[in-house]
């Protein structure tokens, strides 16, 4: 998993803007120039520091990756001219020089791609990253691979091959691994290692054009509150449509929708825009003047279940609290059908889905049974207790101030009160339940929280026992609830080591059944992205991986 | 007055000092610092990559030690880094003590002028009394963010004739302030009551002062009474709250700033405490105190001149 997603929606005025229903439109801006609405801001623009969607979204306008995920789901080459694969030997398996199986990947540069000052893009720009990337001191993210990248290799401008200490299947997509402009940004980092995370120039020299290889290039930023796009001249791809892109930063979402309706912005980016039920509702008020898409998407809304509790540590208990759950009904009622109940943590979109494993129905009589054959029996109040007359009580936690999973919570409180569990709720601020309470396993019930992964990402950090966070590992690992089964560690190393897609199918299949079977989170939904466009807006394709839609900029269209 | 500011600002400097470490030590003791952080993010960080960060921050040192280099640099101008911005903090804070001053000075402004009238009419014209009572209960009733997106509704969406918020992309006084009405009438629809209701009380009693009737007994016309007599006496009082909400203000703009969408130090702060941001925290913690303390002093002074009673007393 790639890490939680800890965004909490403000509740204010969400009510009160049901009085825009008198709304009209305001007068319309000219359409060389698209205005974009965001939610959230964004701190550095240095494409390897630190991870946030906000600036994904934006550098998906101003930089081109080496590759990406489309909108199908499928790996492609962005920065690239073909995507490494065995078949096309650009993938090598081999071995390291001390003995251990590794593999060597080339990818070979585009050759129109140019930095905004007209340089070209070069090896030479892969090969800084590559540097800067293994200086722990730089402190990239992504600290796995630069490890695991042992030399750097490049027969010309244009061609680089990286030969990594292990085996891995998606290693052509290069993650993070993405060219840094090497003529303006090595210097600095040279001068000052541990101290280029705040010297960099795209901190501090945000609109220098060298440092943008997109149809954009950043022209103006307002710390906090937006940037300005503007075409970028070295851009030698088929032309964007707007010669200015702004993105305003609005992080309440009420008055977001506000500066919609006033035609303010024309657009509210999907993937950090609206809350969903605030979309929906907003698609009931003005369908007319906006077109409004549900994609769903790669965070996956779950409740953790702390399986050394005694409680749950009996998996009957843990499939009944599924079965009592109607996944179906909250996501009519709630989010209008508009989310996909989850069978597993695998998106229905993903290419490894096991379609023949069905999400868990909801079935309180079944329930009831298993309930009963664990050992606890209705009591006079109706819940549960087991023969040492304790109740079947469990704590329910989820991030305070999220309208939409404190709803949900209390809708699962009470399906779980029918079934004769007691749920008690303790919700705590974001920063809380992440920074302390699921980080250092202090919770003893469930947790209901978001997981934001990417396609076919094999899920080590959360369910191997290696993962397991305890204070003599400082923490690290993300397997919360302490699942801990020696055939999924198995499966968990073997995986990424299998570069056969048809290979690792059944083993994908396998890790979902366990999964679906043991339980050591709930799976609830993948969570839906409501992308509003203006009517006058075509193009647009939300992928619903974390490949933002604006990589495909010059797709989008004036109608 | 020298002697008095001479006494007050080592005063505010001890304040400071103090709330400084005490808001470091609480800030340290929070969950979730930046190392927290990294490991969400990058779930492939092992123990000794944590151990190694920690160091590299300078995690690993007592809370003490840090609170000392940092307020030693900050002594020296060294401001630090905004983690959240990625930009060096003072590039950060000034800005947005600008825009809440302008935000502040021009909603105070207008609170207080309307306040003040207000309760003047209510306390000269008993008629109006019930009236002013009325508008100062609706206005403190109703809640700043309720009230903004009402505006918004009426004002930019429906009629389209002011925008919903932000900051405008284009310079100039005209646009700059068509960006403030909305968010300036917000706040000082908010705070009118309390100018209201204390002119109208100090009004009151100052109208039934032995030497008001005197002047009256002279034939002092009754505006001249109320605004040269009477006013400046009641006005005294009001500096204390002017002063109490100016400073609360700077930090308290926070649901109009949001909803408004606009930069502002009630933002800045929430931002930076969310955003586990500890440097900028603490500069815009410190930043909103040293403005309540000068104010609050400012205050003082004001009323010491209005009142040389006060400084005869001390």
């Amino acid at each position: 998993m790639i890490g939680p997603m800890t965004d909490a929606k403000t509740p204010f005025g969400a009510t009160a803007l049901a009085l825009a229903l008198l709304a009209t439109p305001a007068a319309a801006q000219p359409r060389d120039t698209l205005t974009i609405g965001l939610a959230q801001a964004t701190g550095t623009f240095h494409p390897n520091i630190e991870s946030m969607l906000a600036k994904s979204y934006i550098l998906g306008f101003a930089r081109r990756p080496l590759t990406a995920h489309g909108p199908d789901w499928r790996p492609l080459c962005t920065g690239c001219e073909s995507f490494p694969t065995l078949e096309n030997g650009q993938v090598v398996q081999e071995t390291t020089p001390d003995g251990k199986p590794g593999m060597r990947v080339t990818w070979r540069l585009r050759e129109d791609l140019r930095w905004g000052d007209g340089r070209p893009v070069t090896a030479e720009d892969l090969r800084f990253a590559w540097e800067a990337g293994r200086a722990f001191e730089t402190g990239f993210g992504g600290a796995e691979f630069y490890r695991s990248a042992y030399e750097f290799q490049s027969t010309d401008p244009r061609t680089v091959t990286l030969r990594f200490d292990k085996v891995s299947f998606d290693a052509g997509s290069a993650g993070k691994f993405e060219p840094l402009p090497a003529h303006i940004d090595r210097p600095i980092w040279e001068a000052d290692r541990r101290n280029y995370r705040s010297r960099t120039a795209y901190d501090t020299n945000t609109t220098n054009p060298g440092l943008w290889n997109g149809p954009y290039r950043i022209a103006a930023v307002q710390p906090g509150a937006g940037v300005t796009l503007e075409r970028n001249e070295a851009w030698a791809g088929p032309a964007p449509a707007f010669r200015r892109i702004n993105i305003r930063v609005v992080e309440n979402s009420a008055a977001l929708e506000a500066q919609l309706l006033a035609g303010q912005i024309d657009m509210i980016a999907g993937e950090l825009g609206l809350s969903l039920d605030q979309a929906i509702a907003l698609e009931r008020r003005s369908r007319n003047r906006f077109r409004f898409e549900y994609r769903p998407g790669l965070v996956w809304e779950h409740l953790d279940l702390r399986l050394d509790n005694p409680v749950l540590s009996d998996v009957r208990v843990r499939q009944a609290l599924m079965l009592a759950i109607d996944r179906p009904k909250i996501v009519q009622s709630l989010f209008d059908n508009r989310q996909p109940v989850a069978a597993t943590s695998i998106h229905p979109d993903d290419p490894m889905i096991d379609k023949a494993l069905t999400p868990w129905p909801h079935d309180p009589a079944r329930a009831a049974a298993l309930l009963d054959e664990a050992g606890w029996r209705p009591g006079p109040d109706g819940i549960r207790r087991n023969a040492a007359g304790e109740r079947l009580t469990l704590d329910l936690q989820t991030t305070a101030g999220n309208r939409s999973r404190e709803t949900v919570l209390q809708v699962i409180q009470g399906m779980w009160r029918a079934a004769g569990v007691e749920a008690r709720i303790a919700n705590q601020p974001p920063r809380v339940l992440f920074g302390e309470t699921l980080s250092q396993r202090r919770f003893q019930g469930a947790a209901l929280f978001a997981w934001i992964s990417s396609p076919e990402n094999v899920p080590r950090s959360t369910l191997h026992s290696d993962e397991i966070p305890t204070a003599a590992r400082n923490w690290s690992g993300q397997n919360y609830p302490g699942y801990s089964n020696p055939e999924m560690d198995a499966l968990l190393e073997a995986l990424p080591q299998e570069l056969d897609a048809a290979k690792r199918r059944p083993m994908w299949s396998r890790l979902q059944a366990l999964t679906h079977r043991d339980l050591p989170a709930i799976p609830l939904w993948h969570r839906a992205e409501p992308h509003v466009w203006p009517q006058w807006l075509d193009g647009v394709r939300p992928t619903g991986n974390m490949s933002p839609s604006s990589l495909w900029v010059t797709d989008w269209r004036v109608r | 007055m020298w002697r008095m500011i001479a006494w007050r600002l080592p005063q505010i400097a001890a304040t400071i000092v103090i709330l400084s470490l005490a808001a470091y030590l609480a800030i340290g003791a929070m969950p979730g610092d930046p190392i927290s952080l990294a490991m969400m993010a990058d779930p492939r960080l092992g123990a000794a990559d944590i151990e190694r960060m920690r160091a590299l921050h300078g995690l690993d040192q007592p809370l003490l030690a840090r609170w000392w280099a940092w307020a030693s640099g900050v002594l020296r101008g060294e401001f630090g880094y905004s983690r959240l911005f990625a930009r060096p903090a003072a590039e950060i804070l000034w800005p947005a003590l600008r825009g809440s001053l302008v935000l502040l000075g021009a909603a105070l402004a207008l609170a207080a002028t309307l306040g003040i009238a207000a309760g003047m009419l209510a306390a000269l014209r008993p008629s109006w009394r019930a009236p002013v009572d009325a508008l100062a209960l609706a206005s403190q009733a109703l809640p700043a963010f309720w009230l903004g997106i009402l505006l918004i509704i009426l004002f930019a969406v429906t009629l389209g004739w002011l925008p919903a918020g932000g900051t405008p992309d284009a310079p100039g006084m005209l646009e700059a302030g068509r960006f403030l009405v909305l968010p300036v009438a917000t706040l000082a629809i908010a705070h009118l009551a309390a100018y209201a209701r204390h002119t109208a009380a100090a009004m009151a009693e100052v109208l039934r002062a032995p030497w008001i009737t005197a002047a009256r007994a002279r034939g002092a016309p009754e505006s001249r009474i109320a605004l040269n007599h009477a006013l400046p006496n009641a006005a005294v009082p009001l500096l204390s709250i002017l002063a109490l909400d100016a400073g609360a203000l700077v930090s308290g703009a926070l649901i109009t700033e949001t909803v408004f969408a606009r930069p502002g130090m009630g933002k800045l702060l929430t931002d930076a405490v969310l955003g586990n941001d500890h440097n900028l925290a603490l500069l815009a913690l410190l930043l909103v105190a040293a403005t309540t303390l000068l104010a609050t002093l400012a205050a003082d002074l004001a009323q010491r001149a209005l009142d040389p009673r006060l400084a005869q007393g001390r």
